[in-house]
């Protein structure tokens, strides 16, 4: 039987050291929404959605209220709209309507956000593909809570530098677009290499074309609990260090298990995957930054940072996968700048720059996150830290991601506020050497020689 | 059996074990063991119900012993018991 001291350990996590759902994400399939008038297929997308979600707040906050613990978000992934659109989209504001559409039902059912505004054309575009991603601009400053994707490279297919390439500008015109509220547009997008289908989190989360009719992903966060854990390991190796995250990544899994088993009962839809990511807030004690110094260092950014989060990356999926049967998205340590109290007093001092960001993203569980930077950098700029990071993806086979935000009107060392659990952050410097003459090549990079392994 | 585990964190004072298991009564809300001890100064109380007959929903237990705590002064939850299980047990 249970004793006072495991209850109460449950308890202090969930009160103290914030753990918490961080989302339960319902992904639809919209492929049967397709028709070959626009009016019919928002509609179709619109009467889907309600109809499959009506009741996944409502049945988020009984599962909160019968445990006692804090689900954060609902949200809804749905297949990527390049591919729902394309019959019926021939400009880029046919395929706004559908944002309008994705943004409305997201809001008649009360979800925090919608994902799934996206494109997979790691190889190359459709007509539709390009399209939706030149929509991106106006989709974006437009609606509320729609969240766009678009997968770039994978280690099977290479990358598609011509999307790259387009990306850079997209991202600035985005950026411009919203330029009144700190280029918040930006938060939205994020371009992706090897994109999980089944990704809870968002900005990237959409419903992959290997899924089902519909699924329920949840997501699970706790920085604060490793950080909490953490303190018991003072002064002791590493294989004590990394039992120690181990344990806590399992039992956090576990509650993330109970809560999705729980979702898909009560909601009649199956259960998909856990996605155990410590996923940063700025709150105090809920950072990742926090947990690489109590590893050992002054500040995050400081030399044995990369090896560090390698090592608190695999011990959290390590943990999780023991915790789960089928523990997916992306899983890990995510190093969002704007999210993570540590890493935005580390951005500020100087101590964490871009280029030890992307160091650390060939070992965290995602990618460049939340970073803010000067609203004049250049589009080929952009564009060549996207190639740089989905360059990190393809040959490691791993998910690299870009969600950066050239902030309109503000330079090095100015803040930028998105508000709520997005944070803030200070504009970080960039490396403005040119890139133009190699991003603008045209084509795609090879897929790697170890991606052939047929 | 449908067991939660009630939990009660606050200032230790007369009668909290015999509000708390008064209205578990009141509601055929049968308790299966209770244990009690100090952490970190704090009085903490812990009980394994079974609320298989209970006459009000799970939500309203939730919510009663929510507002007897605040009327206590100390901090009353009711949680179902997987959340502590699925965790601590392989």
């Amino acid at each position: 039987m249970l004793n006072i001291m495991e209850v109460h350990e449950t308890n202090q996590m969930i009160e103290q050291e914030k753990l918490d759902v961080r989302t339960i994400t319902m992904g639809i399939s919209l492929v049967d929404c397709a028709d070959e008038s626009l009016e019919q297929t928002c509609a179709n997308i619109y009467d889907k959605i309600v109809l499959y979600a009506k009741n996944l707040v409502a049945t988020g906050e009984s599962i909160e209220r019968d445990f006692g613990i804090p689900i954060v978000n609902k949200r809804i992934t749905v297949t990527p709209i390049s591919l729902v659109g394309a019959s019926c989209c021939k400009t880029s504001e046919d395929f706004v309507q559908i944002a309008h559409a994705l943004d409305r039902a997201a809001k008649e059912v009360g979800v925090d956000l919608i994902g799934g505004y996206s494109a997979l054309v790691s190889k190359s575009m459709t007509n539709a593909e390009e399209l939706l991603i030149r929509s991106l601009p106006q989709a974006l400053s437009e609606t509320d809570i729609v969240c766009s994707s678009v997968n770039v490279g994978s280690t099977r297919t290479g990358i598609d530098m011509d999307a790259v390439n387009m990306l850079g500008g997209i991202i600035k015109d985005i950026a411009w677009n919203t330029r009144d509220i700190d280029s918040y547009g930006c938060v939205k997008f994020v371009a992706f290499c090897n994109a999980p289908d089944d990704n809870p989190f968002m900005a990237g989360g959409f419903h992959g074309v290997t899924e089902g009719d519909a699924v329920i992903n949840v997501g699970v966060s706790g920085p604060g609990v490793v950080s909490r854990a953490l303190d018991e390991a003072v002064g002791h190796d590493f294989e004590f260090l990394c039992e120690t995250i181990k344990r806590t990544a399992f039992k956090i899994t576990r509650v993330g298990q109970l809560v999705a088993q729980e979702a898909s009962n009560r909601l009649g839809i199956p259960f998909g995957i856990i996605d155990l990511s410590l996923a940063p807030t700025p709150a105090p004690g809920d950072s990742v930054g926090e947990v690489l110094e109590k590893i050992g260092l002054a500040q995050v950014g400081a030399p044995g940072t990369t090896a560090a989060l390698a090592m608190l990356n695999d011990q959290v999926k390590k943990g999780g996968i023991m915790a789960s049967s089928y523990v997916g998205g992306l899983s890990g340590a995510f190093i969002p700048v704007s999210e993570d109290k540590n890493m935005i007093e580390a951005a500020k001092s100087g101590c964490l720059t871009i280029e030890k960001l992307e160091a650390m993203t060939c070992v965290c569980s995602v990618g460049l996150d939340m970073i803010a930077i000067p609203g004049d950098t250049s589009a080929a700029t952009i564009s060549g830290m996207i190639a740089d990071e989905a360059a990190i993806g393809m040959i490691n086979q791993k998910t690299t991601a870009v969600r950066i935000i050239p902030v309109v009107g503000k330079g090095v060392g100015e803040m930028a506020n998105f508000g709520g659990l997005m944070g803030y952050a200070p504009i970080m410097p960039v490396n403005n050497a040119s890139c133009e003459a190699f991003v603008s090549r045209g084509g795609r990079i090879p897929a790697p020689i170890h991606s052939f392994k047929n | 059996m449908n067991k939660a585990i009630i939990t009660v964190v606050g200032q230790d004072t007369v009668g909290i074990i015999a509000r708390v298991c008064t209205y578990l009564s009141d509601h055929t809300i049968n308790v299966l063991d209770i244990s009690q001890t100090i952490i970190d100064g704090f009085f903490n109380m812990m009980m394994i119900v079974d609320y298989t007959k209970s006459d009000v929903s799970f939500e309203k237990i939730v919510e009663n012993l929510d507002t007897l705590g605040e009327d206590i002064g100390v901090r009353i939850r009711c949680q179902r018991e997987e959340i502590f299980t699925k965790m601590h047990r392989v």
